[in-house]
């Protein structure tokens, strides 16, 4: 059974995008058939984060508006030939992308693929909206930091009552997950704590993610983080969250402060 | 000395990477001022001159493009059913 998983925040920048490509790839790489839907019409960065920018033809209006068939749309990637993309329009027009276009769209991908995963663009308005409408779950994005959370107390409450599961009186199942996470920062605490977190937003937490410079890299060379550098702490963390998603149960690593080099010797000179 | 410097250069090798692959992208993107760039005239014209004499069917095509520095690739893969295509080329005719 096809599920459509959508990667929401409300706030921007939080880390929606990078959480797509990595939990896309590391979804393909354990077999499951993937694609990964850009809704941020207009400043579509997906592409560029996966690595397909060069690639792109037809967009996921074009295929709304019959212009193109899906398959002439749709982006095979070149490390992993299970995981496919579906990039955004750079049309200026935001109401290019209609609820009966995406309702179209998404039930024949639900016909191809396992995993559907949809990244929405921040904010409430239409391509948020949209781009949740159809999830069966949902991935929270969120900072530890106050107006991080407290749009996600918002988007919580859209995803239970604008989408069409909720209309039907169905659950969308909510997954947190916690991203850009600074250990040393929380450790003097100057960041909110997990527990802060989950008990203000009260939604089962699917992984936590540090904050790592591995992030950019990959995203500088076009690669989800989970396949460009797997062993990394970030990828780590997307593959465990993953696992997650597919059902098993995998203890909950908080990531700890790893003082660098330069970090102790500041230390020694402050003291 | 070298050993040390090629560590460095390969610990900081993503950016030109990056750097490479922005220009590529935004050399096609702005050069479009709000009309398709060439590649997309390319690709659309194609495909009318081809569906003026064969009814296209959107399943038998595939269009692939490749955005590069110095030279691009547009490939258009397109079936075109022989009987139906001599039938029309006689009636256009
Ligand atoms: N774990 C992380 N460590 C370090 N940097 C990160 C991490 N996650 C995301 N980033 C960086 O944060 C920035 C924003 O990430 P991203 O584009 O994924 O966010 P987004 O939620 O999709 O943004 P938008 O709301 O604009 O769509 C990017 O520069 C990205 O590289
Ligand atoms: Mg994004």
């Amino acid at each position: 059974m096809a599920k459509v998983l959508v990667v929401t925040s409300g706030k921007g920048g939080v880390g929606k995008t990078t959480s797509t490509a990595a939990l896309g790839a590391a979804l393909a790489q354990i077999g499951q058939t993937v694609v990964v839907i850009d809704f941020d019409v207009g400043l579509r960065n997906l592409d560029l984060v996966m690595g397909a920018e060069r690639r792109v033809v037809f967009d996921l209006i074009n295929v709304t508006q019959g212009v193109a068939k899906l398959q002439q749309a749709l982006i095979r990637d070149k490390r992993l030939e299970n995981l496919w993309l579906l990039p955004a329009s750079q049309t200026r027009d935001k109401d290019a992308l209609t609820d009966d276009g995406v309702k179209r769209v998404i039930a024949e991908l639900k016909t191809k693929f396992d995993w559907i995963l949809c990244d929405s663009p921040a904010g409430i308005e239409r391509g948020a909206t949209l781009a949740m409408r159809y999830a069966d779950e949902a991935i929270i994005v969120t900072n530890p930091e106050v107006s991080s959370v407290r749009d996600s107390d918002r988007i919580i409450g859209m995803l239970d009552s604008k989408t069409v599961r909720a209309e039907r009186g169905e659950r969308v199942e909510k997954h947190l997950l916690i991203t850009r996470y600074d250990s040393a920062r929380a450790a003097r605490g100057e960041m909110l704590s997990i527990d802060d977190v989950l008990e203000i937003l009260a939604t089962p937490l699917l992984g936590i993610v540090p904050e790592s410079q591995d992030v950019l890299k990959a995203s500088n060379v076009g690669s989800p983080v989970t396949l460009n550098n797997a062993a990394s702490a970030p990828a780590r963390a997307y593959i465990d969250a993953v696992r997650r998603l597919m059902g098993e149960t995998v203890p909950m690593t908080v990531p700890v402060a790893r003082k660098s080099l330069m970090n102790r010797l500041l230390r020694r000179r402050a003291a | 000395m070298m050993n040390l410097i090629r560590l460095f250069g390969s610990r900081a090798a993503s950016a030109p990477v990056a750097r490479e692959r922005l220009q590529i992208l935004l050399s096609h993107e702005r050069g479009r001022n709000g009309a398709p760039d060439l590649l997309e005239l390319l690709r659309s014209e194609i495909l009318g001159v081809v569906s003026r004499h064969v009814e296209l069917d959107p399943e038998k095509i595939v269009v692939r493009m490749d955005r590069g520095k110095f030279v691009s690739m547009l490939e258009v893969d397109i079936e075109v059913p022989n009987g139906v295509q001599r039938s029309k080329m006689a009636a256009a005719t």
